[in-house]
């Protein structure tokens, strides 16, 4: 890259290439700033200077950033792997190397570790299909049919996804708490509950996210399999879905990964440790003064970060294309 | 979105389509659909009557007659809307929407009225409860109480009593429903079985003495008469409280000191001189919650620091992650620069991280005697990271900060790659300096892509729950308070806290806290809205 030059015939690049005759050397990073510029000429010696003021000194930003943003990552996988319990014990980091944790919180009887791991991807995985579901029906009537209230629907989202359901979980905990003395079933303390008040919030930023998706569908599409014969649903199912498919997965995984933070609504319906989620269990148990094994505790947060950060990683380029849309972290 | 499409749809479908044209369209749609399609519809909305059905039958049993009526209306819309030819945006919309209105919209609703209430613990049910549970834990076993044979007998899981008195009448109850009087099997002068009760085994009684002995059976629709108890299983004895209740005056009087605790609209029994009786019951208060709130000093001393500092963690969160984002946006993106894939991956690690794991961990490096910051980045120093109230805000925007960057750092970047080249050079050509570039071309740019982003992120992180709760806790606590507040807390922290924590829950009062956030937030998005506009572009 460094070494790239102006691309003949191309006017970006024989311009960015003048440009930078003109631009001081003091004032060369600056320039950079904007311009993404190729103009070190091939045939000058390699000088430590000019390199520096031109691309080294980012290299030095880049490492003391990535030395911030690693390093509790590096120091809760390095007390994962010490056999050791404690806290203090964990500061030497990768003294010991051994797997004895992950076998304490995978097996500890006090600690039903696998169950709110268990817990927490079905209620995060059905949660994220039911709202991409819920989310692309309601996407397509706005994008597609013209209809009284279509514009009042529109704000009305917008408007309501302004308060988050957190604000109301004292209601919505004397709610399940009411629900659950008619129907113990999907009151408080169950799965089904739970995910039920998830499902209220499905038509938020997610709708409008698909929504904007959805708009750049053509409609002639759909106007063609409308001659052939097919129906609204058939359009839905069959056409209008596989086509959207990218921004289904986006609105699946951020709403899987909000389900598996979601602290205070769980926290407050899931009463017995058995029914818990991750974030629930984890928190309750680090905040417990009588627990002292802090590397099986690490052990925990790598197995349970590990799919997300996966997950993450693996869709992140469809991810930052939703994430300007609106979802925020 | 394009306008195109739109008008074309609009064109398809003019707006008032002729009747025949709407039978024709519902005909050609009902003939695409195919059986399978229907069948499905059928099993589905089957399904959805069937639990509909369920649920009225129950409430109905129980009298919630509001609720059932509700249940079943709209049970019956969403039926009229799948069931007919036209109302297809409904089709579409139903389901969502019914989530919607009952776990988002409802509970809005919902909040604001329990903050005119008082509800919350020693207030949590109606009169009739409080009276019955205040008398049932005041019982005590009459000395010359008859021996009443009884045998334990359960329906549903629900555990009832069947006594046989001294005249040799059978008579049944539970917790809830007093004596009455039932044909019942005898076996020598004892009733052992009724139709509808499954009695007991032995074994039976035996694991489940603590529910019986719990057992209160009220002997009459009276209170005052007292109710029927049994320490064993086998025997019972009549069970008199030393409360006695006056449903005309609405006065509860104490049989042993002679004081009288009268009813005056505070929602519990209250003597002269102010003693209360606990549990009362659930009243309206009005704004009895906010004028608490606002003026008792112990209340208004944090409410006012917690908002300020609520303010100020989301201004500064949101001020740093996008100073900070920003300029690594700006340091990365240069073309000649080599690695700059990988310096990106690494950097947006922590966003990909479940944020409570990531504050528990920072919890546990930053912990005052122990962690790894103190004990070997610092050598052993004690800074107080989340023990003294300024230092503790600090730590928390540090975390937030290592959070929150990177996304920071991916809208930036992507805002400044859509920034035409041209605009650049056309400055540089009239002779601009790159700062000027910079500052007079790029930012505005970039804020008018950025700034609806950065609202949206103010609005999450003036509830970011997460981070304040796993990390300090709210903490350090503040002793002056009579609520569980700290110095680190936001507001709805407290609201959580004040409502789920501590000795005493105070539903009232965190709802009122919660109604403060919602004007809060209500404010600050019509402002944000005003100056986006971004609602005018919805069409």
């Amino acid at each position: 890259m460094a070494t790239q030059q102006p691309v003949p015939g191309t006017p970006n690049g024989l311009i960015v290439g003048e440009i930078d005759e003109f631009t001081d050397a003091s004032t060369r990073p600056a320039a950079a700033v904007g311009a993404p510029g190729r103009q070190v000429p091939p045939r000058r010696p390699f000088d430590v200077g000019r390199w520096f003021a031109a691309t080294g000194w980012r290299h030095i930003v880049g490492v003391v950033m990535v030395a911030f943003s690693l390093f509790p990552i590096v120091f809760v996988i390095s007390s994962s792997l010490n056999p050791q319990g404690t806290l203090t014990g964990s500061n030497a980091l990768f003294s010991k190397i051994g797997l004895d944790s992950y076998v304490r919180i995978l097996t500890d009887p006090q600690v039903p570790f696998t169950t709110w791991f268990g817990n927490t991807l079905i209620i995060a995985g059905i949660t994220a299909v039911a709202t991409v579901f819920l989310g692309a029906l309601a996407a397509y009537s706005f994008s597609r049919m013209r209809f009284t209230g279509r514009r009042f629907g529109l704000i009305s989202i917008v408007v309501v996804q302004m308060f988050p359901q957190l604000l109301a979980v004292v209601a919505i905990f004397l709610l399940m708490s009411a629900i659950g003395d008619w129907f113990p079933a999907i009151g408080l303390n169950t799965h089904i509950g739970l995910i039920m008040v998830y499902l209220g919030g499905a038509l938020g930023v997610n709708t409008y996210l698909m929504y904007g998706f959805f708009n750049t569908v053509p409609a002639s599409i759909d106007e063609a399999a409308k001659i052939d014969g097919a129906g609204h649903a058939r359009i839905f199912f069959t056409i209008i879905l596989r086509l959207v498919a990218p921004i289904l997965a986006v609105v699946a995984l951020l709403s899987f990964i909000a389900s598996v933070n979601e602290f205070v609504v769980a926290s407050v319906l899931l009463i017995d440790t058995e029914q818990q989620t991750l974030a629930v269990g984890l928190t309750k148990l680090v905040s417990n003064p009588r627990y002292a094994d802090w590397s099986a505790f690490s052990a925990g947060a790598v197995i349970a970060a590990l799919p997300v950060v996966a997950l993450f990683l693996f869709l992140q380029k469809y991810i930052v294309g939703g994430l300007t849309a609106g979802a925020v972290k | 979105m394009s306008t195109t499409i739109d008008d074309e749809v609009t064109a398809e479908t003019p707006q008032k389509p002729t009747k025949r044209q709407r039978q024709a369209a519902g005909i050609a749609d009902a003939a695409s659909g195919g059986v399978k399609m229907l069948l499905v519809k059928l099993l589905m909305l089957g399904i959805v009557d069937a639990i509909a059905i369920y649920a009225v039958f129950i409430l109905v049993s129980g009298g919630q007659w509001l609720v059932a009526t509700i249940v079943a209306l709209v049970a019956a819309i969403v039926n009229w809307i799948y069931f007919s030819r036209r109302r297809l945006p409904a089709k579409y919309l139903a389901p969502g929407v019914i989530f919607l209105v009952i776990f988002q919209v409802f509970v809005l609703v919902y909040t604001g009225y329990i903050a005119f209430t008082n509800y919350g613990t020693g207030h949590n049910g109606s009169k009739e409860q409080a009276v019955s549970s205040l008398m049932a834990a005041s019982l005590e076993r009459v000395e010359d109480s008859p021996t009443y044979p009884v045998t334990v007998v359960d329906q549903f899981g629900t555990l009832g009593l069947l006594v046989t008195s001294p005249d040799g009448d059978a008579l049944v109850g539970t917790n809830e429903q007093p004596l009455t009087e039932v044909d019942a099997e005898l076996e020598g002068g004892k009733a052992v079985a009724v139709d509808g009760w499954t009695t007991l085994s032995f074994a039976d009684v035996l694991a489940r003495t603590n529910e019986i002995t719990e057992l209160a059976v009220p002997f009459s629709d009276d209170p005052n008469d007292g109710a029927i108890r049994t320490p064993d299983g086998s025997n019972a004895y009549l069970y008199l409280s030393n409360l006695e209740y006056d449903e005309a005056a609405g006065t509860i009087t104490d049989l042993d000191t002679g004081t009288v605790y009268s009813d005056l609209g505070t929602g519990a029994f209250t003597s002269a001189d102010g003693d209360e009786l606990l549990p009362g019951w659930q009243i309206v208060v009005g704004f009895d919650n906010f004028v608490r709130a606002v003026t008792d000093e112990r209340l208004a001393g944090p409410l006012v620091y917690v908002t300020l500092w609520t303010f100020a963690f989301a201004l500064i969160s949101v001020a740093s992650t996008f100073f900070l984002g920003l300029f690594l946006a700006i340091v990365f993106n240069d073309m000649r620069m080599r690695g700059r894939k990988y310096y990106r991956v690494l950097m947006i690690l922590p966003y990909a991280i479940p944020s409570f794991l990531s504050a528990l961990v920072w919890a546990g490096m930053m912990n005052e005697s122990f962690g790894f910051i103190n004990q070997v980045l610092l050598g052993g120093a004690s800074v107080p990271w989340l023990t003294d109230p300024v230092v503790a805000k600090v730590s928390v925007l540090i975390v937030n900060l290592w959070l929150g960057f990177p996304y920071m750092f991916l809208v930036c970047t992507g805002a400044l790659q859509s920034i035409p080249d041209e605009l650049q050079e056309a400055a540089t050509v009239d002779g601009a300096k790159p700062w000027a570039v910079f500052r007079l071309i790029k930012l505005p740019l970039l804020l008018v892509s950025v700034a609806p982003l950065l609202i949206a992120s103010f609005a999450f992180n003036f509830n970011n729950f997460n981070v304040i709760y796993m990390l300090t806790d709210g903490g350090p606590r503040d002793s002056n308070a009579p609520i569980p507040v700290g110095f680190t807390d936001i507001l709805i922290s407290m609201v959580y806290k004040v409502a789920f924590t501590g000795q005493s829950r105070d539903y009232g009062l965190a709802s009122a806290y919660s109604i403060i956030i919602f004007i809060i937030v209500a404010v600050i998005s019509v402002i944000a809205f005003r100056r986006t506009k971004s609602l005018e572009e919805l069409n």
